[in-house]
């Protein structure tokens, strides 16, 4: 059992395509410089349309995390870890967090990216960081 | 030339059985719930010149006003997100009164979200460009696929932050399931739950929703009648002040939440600010009023809007709640029909019709002395009042 392929769109392809080349892109406004998350054709700050994708370092914080059980969620052989993660560029995203035990979850924890296969494509997840920043 | 009217009121409330099969069409509970709001308010068909429902309802105005004989709208609105506007439809049946551009507007939600489809499977395929696609398409591929994952996020993120744990959210309800218990037209009627059976009750998403922390899956219908104070003179029932009404939504916020903007995920701005709203216009804050009809989709988010709405402080809920503010005889009781969780799930508008019948005095779990009621849903609130002082 797979998990679902993301939805490619002309405004969100930008961060699937890197997602298979194992990048965490981030859309930017190059005239702002802000990040903007999700995806959109216009910056609400300055209302230009140039905007263009960023390579992130990949490396967070935990925000928020929950583990849906029931109903199990498609294309997950065991209940998932649905997490919140703050981007140490300023940025939040909704990811999972994987290889962990959910005793050992705790708020805040770093944590950085990985990437692992959809049925034809790849998303991206991350894993905790050893405490000490070690990678 | 007609003066215009100063206030909208409430005049008729409609309800269909609420069931898990309803056995017959969307298109004809909500005929049924119109009908009996209407018969309810006395007012004929004919006279329906506006209408307003959810942008999620399958019954359109063309199939309504066929099987019901609406002459002539002038007013058709329809509101996104959800059970969340439930509550807003009544500042869009507001404007139209306050502007002359209706005289009698009908409020509707009806659907078969039991035995036709549930909101809380999770959905399988992704909506593309369509309303609310942009929250699904960043949620699903990572198995956040229901209601209840997204609220999870938050709910966890609430109780890491303040100490509060899944036992604290199931005293809410523990509270709802009593007073549906002596609801006879409540789903749960006369069966109340413990907090040991909401203990053992499976878990939805950890460590936040069990099963007995959800609303339920429902058919059925509820419709409101809003006219103005002048035409429920000549009407049936004493007429139900809309004192005041919010619809609302900052910028970022979305299904259930505002992951994207909100930097403290448990203090969503859209509460404390409808809450200042709603007392700016009535000079009633919802704290003050004798009944509270909070949208109990998940217990959670009743913690975070009792926090937002200026009921208890931040992070307080859990106490505030086993104080027994909520209970019939507490401060401020909590959805004496016995809400989402104990009546049935419509969305939203069984909450508020059972707020018209708390002003009223005929509800089955009466409320003493009720002049004024809070309705507060996700992205809109209101005060309902017996008058306007």
């Amino acid at each position: 059992m797979k998990r679902m392929d993301p939805v490619r769109t002309i405004d969100n392809a930008f961060f699937w395509d890197a997602a298979e080349a194992e990048r965490l892109d981030i859309q930017a406004c190059e005239a702002c410089d802000v990040l903007w998350h999700p995806p959109r054709p216009m910056c609400p700050k300055c209302h230009s349309t140039e905007l263009s994708p960023r390579t992130m370092s990949g490396k967070g914080k935990l925000y928020s995390w929950c583990m849906p059980i029931h109903p199990p969620a498609w294309g997950f052989e065991e209940p998932p870890i649905v997490a919140l993660i703050d981007l140490d560029e300023g940025v939040r995203i909704v990811s999972n967090l994987v290889g962990v035990d959910p005793e050992a979850i705790s708020n805040d924890m770093p944590v950085r990216v990985d990437f692992t296969e959809t049925a034809k494509s790849k998303v991206p997840v991350f894993t905790v960081t050893d405490a000490g920043g070690a990678e | 030339m007609k003066t215009r009217p100063s206030h909208a009121v409430i005049a008729g409330i409609g309800q269909t059985e609420f069931s898990k099969e309803s056995g017959r069409s969307e298109q004809q509970l909500a005929a049924e719930c119109i009908k009996l709001a209407l018969d309810d308010a006395g007012i004929a068909a004919s006279d329906v010149d506006g209408v307003v429902t959810f942008t999620l309802d399958n019954s359109d105005d063309v199939s309504t006003m066929r099987s019901l004989g609406f002459d002539q709208l002038n007013y058709i609105s329809r509101l996104p997100h959800g059970g969340g506007a439930s509550v807003a439809t009544l500042a869009h049946a507001q404007a139209a009164i306050l502007s002359g551009t209706s005289e009698v507007v009908v409020i509707w939600r009806a659907m078969n979200e039991r035995s036709q489809y549930r909101f809380g499977q999770p959905q399988q395929q992704i909506p593309v460009n369509a309303s609310g696609s942009t929250f699904a398409e960043w949620c699903m591929p990572f198995g956040a696929q229901s209601p209840a994952s997204w609220e999870g996020v938050v709910a966890q993120r609430y109780m890491h932050q303040y100490g509060a744990t899944n036992e604290d959210f199931g005293q809410v309800s523990v509270v709802l399931r009593k007073h549906a218990a002596t609801n006879p037209n409540a789903w749960f009627y006369e069966k109340p739950i413990t907090i040991e059976d909401h203990q053992a009750s499976r878990w939805v998403v950890a460590p936040a929703i069990r099963l007995l922390d959800c609303c339920q899956e429902s058919d059925g219908g509820v419709a409101i009648i809003v006219t103005t104070p002048e035409r429920a003179k000549d009407l049936k029932q004493t007429p139900v002040y809309l004192r005041g009404a919010v619809q609302r939504l900052p910028f970022e916020h979305e299904i259930i939440s505002d992951y994207y903007y909100a930097d403290d995920l448990t203090r969503q701005s859209i509460y404390s600010t409808t809450s200042r709203d709603l007392k700016q216009q009535s000079g009633i804050a919802p704290k003050d009023t004798q009944v509270a009809m909070i949208y109990d989709n998940f217990t959670p988010q009743v913690f975070s809007q009792l926090e937002g709405y200026g009921y208890c402080g931040v992070g307080e809920s859990k106490d505030y709640v086993k104080d027994g503010h909520l209970e019939l005889d507490g401060s401020s009781p909590l959805s004496p029909n016995g809400g989402h969780i104990g009546e049935g799930y419509i969305h939203g508008l069984n909450l508020m019709s059972e707020g018209v019948r708390q002003v009223r005095g005929t509800a089955a779990n009466q409320v003493k002395n009720v002049e004024s009621v809070f309705l507060g849903a996700g992205v809109g609130g209101a005060i309902i009042a017996k008058g306007l002082d």
